[in-house]
């Protein structure tokens, strides 16, 4: 019975493309996937046309069982259109109408059918509907992948971006965090941090959490295994810019840092300069920054 | 059996370990240290792990015990050259070594053993004036 009107529509398809495409592409210029500028007409007339095409030889083929192997290469090309439209910024209806906007053309075509009694089209739309449904929400189950790809590599680029190590002197290295830190941004911190204190000889790394809006148990366990670390290195670690809500918060919680810790970056930076055997001194002010003078020009 | 060499150095030890720590090789190591440490009067241990790529809890263990163990022996303990990768599986595994001495580098472990050495001698000097 399938494999029937599987060749049944893959015939009304074949004799009737040349009506069934423009209507197609009609139906999905209406529905507004080409006003955002995304892709061109001749873009989605090809896609169009690949997909029917794709979709009239599986049906030729095993029916409307979207399991069967001849509907690998329709499922092929809705896997890389979905993911090309996520990428572009479609939304999930935008992307769905694609495949769903199809019935309507195909049920035309069918009405327009004179072999056909009523019987058979009223079987046949209801097993191409089952069938454009399954394609349908294949699509939209593919675009949604795609989306949480590009949110989880996004992810993995904002922890990256947010965990640099800064050099502030020789053997002087600070490291600004900036949000909450979970245990897979400390193991980033953690990584690039001790890499850091190898590569750059550092004695003493300051981890400064202005940024970090709140320090519970488990985010001072995470400091407090970087602070190990950094140390079972060899370099001493300090701690800065406890802001006054946290350091009561921790209090209350009863969280102990054990490492020496002050308000400000500056602050730690003089502990630094001081536990490395230097000192800020103050000198003659000078007014104004002078640039280096050309030769020959003499102002004021 | 293979040992791990122990070098003398004015009055530390130097131990660097390049092949990869098995048990047995950890066990001898501590005990080979211990009757240096004693027949050398040895101020100072430096246990070079640059080459340490591979790490369990028993051969931290191992390096908590040498430095309690120095300790008892009146000789300091430093780590030198920890791999970072290293470093991250030792806290992970809760063994912040809180006994040990650490350093970067051969170098800073030196100087860190001497300059305890020299505080402790001025102190002695300060004793007996």
């Amino acid at each position: 019975m399938a494999g029937q009107v599987g060749s049944d529509v893959a015939s009304l398809v074949t004799r009737n493309e040349q009506i069934i495409l423009p209507e197609w592409v009609e139906f999905q210029k209406n529905a507004g996937t080409l006003h955002t500028g995304r892709i061109s007409e001749g873009e989605l007339q090809s896609q169009s046309r690949n997909f029917l095409h794709l979709l009239r030889d599986a049906l030729a083929q095993s029916g409307t069982d979207t399991s069967a192997a001849p509907y690998e290469a329709a499922k092929a090309m809705l896997t890389e259109l979905s993911r090309g439209r996520a990428l572009q910024g479609f939304s999930p209806s935008e992307t769905a109408t694609f495949v769903f906007s199809l019935k309507q053309p195909l049920f035309n075509a069918l009405n327009r059918d004179k072999t056909l009694s009523g019987e058979q089209i009223a079987s046949t739309v209801w097993s191409l509907t089952a069938l454009l449904d399954e394609l349908g929400l294949f699509t939209l189950e593919i675009f949604q992948k795609s989306r949480e790809e590009i949110i989880v590599r996004q992810q993995r680029e904002i922890a990256e971006l947010s965990t640099p190590v800064v050099k502030l002197w020789e053997g002087i290295l600070a490291l600004p965090l900036i949000g909450t830190l979970d245990s897979h941004r400390t193991q980033v911190v953690m990584e690039s941090l001790l890499q850091t204190i190898v590569d750059s000889e550092a004695e003493i790394a300051i981890i400064d959490i202005t940024g970090v809006p709140t320090v519970d148990t488990l985010t001072a366990q995470h400091l407090l295994k970087t602070v190990a670390a950094a140390r079972l290195m060899g370099a001493d670690c300090l701690i800065s810019g406890i802001r006054p809500q946290i350091a009561q918060t921790m209090v209350h919680l009863g969280v102990e840092l054990n490492v020496i810790s002050k308000a400000s970056l500056a602050d730690a930076f003089a502990v630094a300069l001081r536990q490395t055997g230097r000192a800020v001194v103050k000198t003659r002010r000078i007014e104004g920054f002078a640039l280096p003078e050309k030769s020959g020009r003499q102002d004021a | 059996m293979d040992r791990i060499p122990i070098l003398k150095f004015g009055n530390a030890l130097l131990v660097t370990i390049q092949v990869d720590m098995h048990d047995r090789l950890a066990t001898a190591l501590e005990e080979d240290l211990t009757s240096r440490i004693v027949s050398n009067n040895a101020r100072g241990v430096l246990i070079d792990i640059s080459a340490l790529e591979v790490v369990d809890s028993f051969i931290g263990r191992m390096l908590d015990n040498i430095a309690a163990v120095s300790r008892i022996l009146d000789a300091d303990t430093v780590v030198v050259g920890m791999r970072p990768a290293v470093a991250i599986t030792l806290v992970e595994l809760g063994l912040s070594l809180t006994g040990v001495k650490t350093a970067l580098n051969v170098e800073r472990g030196m100087a860190m053993i001497h300059d305890r050495l020299a505080r402790s001698e001025a102190d002695d000097a300060d004793d007996e004036d």
